[in-house]
């Protein structure tokens, strides 16, 4: 009797849940004359970007450069524009997480800065659409500043063939060195490895000094895509090929093999530290320790350079800089082994600024992107420093300046590799995180191989996974 | 029906005055305050659209997404299609979920069934007789670790557990050692035991109340010795306690996320508990499906361990 009252309630209850669950998803509506003439707007900015703590620079230059200036140009338009920004100093994928679930739910600030990798995953699921749609066609095709920005740089911004936002820049992946360590172990200043072998001999004399690890190379789940882009696919394509080939993704191929090699070799050999790459902290600790000259050798990109060991604003300042680190190109595996059949190779990625398609005013949303990517808003965002920036006509000022900058736009730049802008690239990753992972806590890299190549397949199918 | 013949039989053997009391009493029992049918559904109305909004609606909602293939981004998010059963059954072929049901029995064994049980009743047993003002003091430092805020005393654990100049490796003299690295499961069962003592130990202290003292007078008398009192003379009095404060803090402990805040479920899913996993599939992973359909097999293994309690609680009675 009991039971059956319980059934006879727990029936519709269901019915109601199924029948609201057809309001999983997303369903696009496109009305791109969204208040194009309002007079009183809001528009909020969002970025992984916070006053004192990560990329504190470009927070500084949003707060105290873009909103009153802009603010200040619109009123001239008779606009009373109110511009807030929604500052974020979280790891990259909480911060993807937190947007996604923005995006999600309907909300979020109007225009967004984001890694272009998370792109097309955004786009394939509706939470993003093109520029075009968004904001109209022919607004965004009159933009001046597209003939500054190279085709590579403007690839970052683009899923499918389709402009879905501005990047912000680029930056390339070199080998970095203490050269105050180098000195003591007695190796040269000018170091430039030529393979792979070249650079782990270098770990085996550093080794000889006390309190220092000689070689950090990115590993594991908690680094996430730093692992990917300061790890597996820099030594990835020095074995000859990327991850992605001939609409292949590579499975638990011979040259997969020969990278988990290379971090067996660096994690049990005492050339590298395991726990580091553990730990829920693990990159921020490695830049730490580098800062402290507590490591001998690191691969990262002009990021390391510009924001964190930079002697006055970087969250890792190293007051001597300018003397004490020094950088190399990235070898292939054995010269000539790289990809194209390069001597040396890099990776390279860029965030990217999107406006929302949720946002209540596109057409103003847009022209403050177009505000904040112009030459002179760059030049603001710079601040005399050097970066990479989108605007070939900016960087052609700063670069100069700047030894390390203009090395990566000189000599990493023509040789570098993107990731490819497909929307299973996120799972692929995970997956190499994973596989990097399992060698440092000590499993063979055939083992690793093995399980990465199962979890590819679960994630993309047989059908895309190459080898194995 | 059936229940309202012995009753009838009783009032013939009851004298005419005090059968209308009981006519009385027996409407009482079915409306104790006299709202009547509609004011009582009118009062108690808010609190189950309440519980109907967020709990049912929400438990529904989860079980309704893990039979769909949802996804927090790509083109699963946008159309998600219903795969029935697929994400159970890959759940139970998942190496990770297993690992996690294992780490999620070992927490719970680990710091729940004993550490805060036994911790929580040693305290309570052993303040008995103290000075009121060192137990006073012994209580507040208890409590005051189960109220502080989870992030607050996720700081200060990490201040204590750090690998370079963490407060334990100093005392130990053991600079270098990366306890929530090296030994996550351990840190974390020391942890959620100091953690959670506090909700035991007084319970406890007020189930010792109840227990008479000419027993434990009479034990003293016959020289039994502090184990042979407990086991003997308490244990029988506070048996219910103790299958109560057992149930509830299992289920808390294995629906508790702080283990996030400490070492996110790495090294390499090292500590990975069954809430950390779903909160790690669901929006690490952005497999919102699959997620959900874990949730729910997590609700399933609570009830579960409620029914098991439950039963043995009953067995007592």
């Amino acid at each position: 009797m009991r039971r059956r009252t319980a059934l006879a309630r727990l029936v519709p209850a269901l019915l109601v849940g199924g029948l609201l669950g057809g309001c999983l998803g997303q369903t696009p509506n496109a009305d791109n004359k969204n208040n194009a003439d309002a007079k009183d707007i809001t528009l909020t900015i969002v970025a992984n970007s916070v006053a004192g703590g990560k990329n504190a620079a470009g927070a500084a230059w949003i707060t105290d450069w873009v909103i009153p200036k802009f603010t200040e140009a619109e009123k001239a338009k008779g606009v009373n524009a109110t511009v807030k920004f929604e500052a974020n100093g979280a790891a990259d994928e909480d911060y993807k997480t937190k947007i996604a679930l923005d995006f999600k739910t309907g909300g979020g600030g109007d225009i967004v800065e984001l890694d272009g990798i998370w792109l097309g995953e955004f786009a394939q699921a509706g939470q993003l659409r093109p520029l075009d749609d968004v904001v109209g066609k022919d607004t965004v095709s009159a933009w001046d500043g597209w003939s500054q920005i190279p085709d590579a740089v403007q690839a970052l911004g683009n899923f499918q063939g389709k402009r879905y936002g501005i990047p912000i820049g680029t930056d390339g992946r070199v080998l970095y060195f203490n050269k105050k360590l180098f000195a003591q172990a007695g190796l040269p200043s000018d170091w430039q490895p030529k393979s792979w072998d070249e650079v782990l001999a270098a770990g085996q004399s550093l080794k000889q000094l006390a309190g220092v690890t000689p070689i950090q190379l990115n590993a594991g789940t908690a680094m996430g895509e730093a692992t990917a882009m300061q790890g597996v696919l820099p030594a990835l394509v020095g074995t000859g090929k990327p991850i992605y080939a001939d609409g292949k993704w590579q499975g638990a191929t011979q040259n997969v093999k020969q990278v988990l090699d290379l971090y067996r070799r660096i994690y049990s050999g005492g050339l590298g530290d395991p726990l580091l790459q553990q730990e829920a902290k693990g990159r921020d600790r490695s830049f730490a320790e580098f800062a402290d000259n507590k490591i001998g050798i690191l691969l990262e990109s002009d990021y390391l350079w510009r924001s964190v060991v930079e002697p006055t604003k970087g969250v890792a300042k190293m007051a001597d800089r300018d003397t004490a680190v020094g950088w190399a190109l990235i070898p292939a595996m054995r010269p000539g082994g790289g990809v194209n059949n390069q001597n040396f190779v890099s990776m390279s990625g860029g965030a990217v600024r999107v406006i929302n398609p949720n946002s209540k005013y596109p057409k103003q949303a847009w022209d403050l992107m177009q505000f904040m990517n112009s030459a002179e808003a760059t030049r603001a965002r710079l601040g005399g420093a050097a970066q990479i920036t989108q605007r070939s006509d900016v960087n052609n000022q700063v670069l100069a300046g700047d030894p390390m900058l203009s090395f990566v736009a000189r000599s990493v730049l023509p040789i570098t590799q993107y990731r490819p802008g497909l929307a299973d690239y996120p799972k692929v990753s995970a997956a190499l995180q994973q596989a990097t992972a399992d060698v440092v806590s000590g499993k063979s890299p055939d083992e690793a191989a093995a399980a990465y190549q199962q979890a590819l397949v679960k994630a993309v199918g047989e059908g895309s996974v190459a080898g194995g | 029906m059936p229940a309202a013949e012995p009753e009838v039989v009783l009032e013939r053997e009851v004298p005419a005055p005090q059968r209308n009391r009981r006519a009385g009493s027996r409407a009482a029992a079915t409306d104790a305050a006299g709202l009547g049918r509609a004011r009582a559904v009118g009062f108690v109305a808010p609190a189950l659209v309440l519980i109907g909004v967020f709990l049912v609606f929400p438990a529904l909602w989860t079980i309704y997404i893990g039979v769909t293939d949802y996804q927090l981004t790509g083109a699963a998010a946008a159309a998600p299609k219903v795969v029935g059963l697929a994400n159970f059954l890959s759940a139970l072929n998942d190496g990770l979920f297993h690992n996690a049901v294992w780490l999620t029995v070992l927490f719970v064994l680990g710091s729940a069934v004993i550490g805060q049980n036994l911790l929580g009743f040693a305290l309570a047993w052993l303040l008995r007789g103290v000075r009121p003002w060192l137990r006073r003091t012994v209580e507040s430092m208890v409590l005051l670790s189960w109220i502080l805020p989870s992030t607050v005393v996720a700081y200060l654990w990490f201040a204590v557990l750090d690998r370079n100049g963490g407060t334990l490796n100093a005392l130990l003299g053991t600079p270098g050692t990366a306890w929530l690295v090296t030994y996550p499961m351990a840190s974390l069962i020391v942890f959620n035991t100091w953690r959670g003592t506090a909700f035991s130990m007084l319970l406890y202290t007020s189930a010792l109340a109840a227990v008479p003292p000419s027993q434990l007078e009479t034990a003293r008398l016959v020289g039994a010795s502090g184990w042979q009192t407990v086991r003997d003379v308490v244990f029988p009095h506070i048996r219910g306690h103790v299958l109560t404060n057992t149930l509830l803090i299992s289920l808390w402990t294995a629906n508790d996320f702080t283990p996030f805040l400490l070492t996110a479920g790495g090294p390499n899913h090292a500590s990975e508990t069954l809430p950390v996993f779903i909160y790690r599939q669901a929006l690490e992973g952005g497999q919102l499906g699959y997620a959900s359909a874990v949730s729910l097999l997590l609700l399933l293994g609570n009830l579960l361990v409620a029914l098991v309690y439950l039963r043995l609680l009953r067995r007592r009675g």
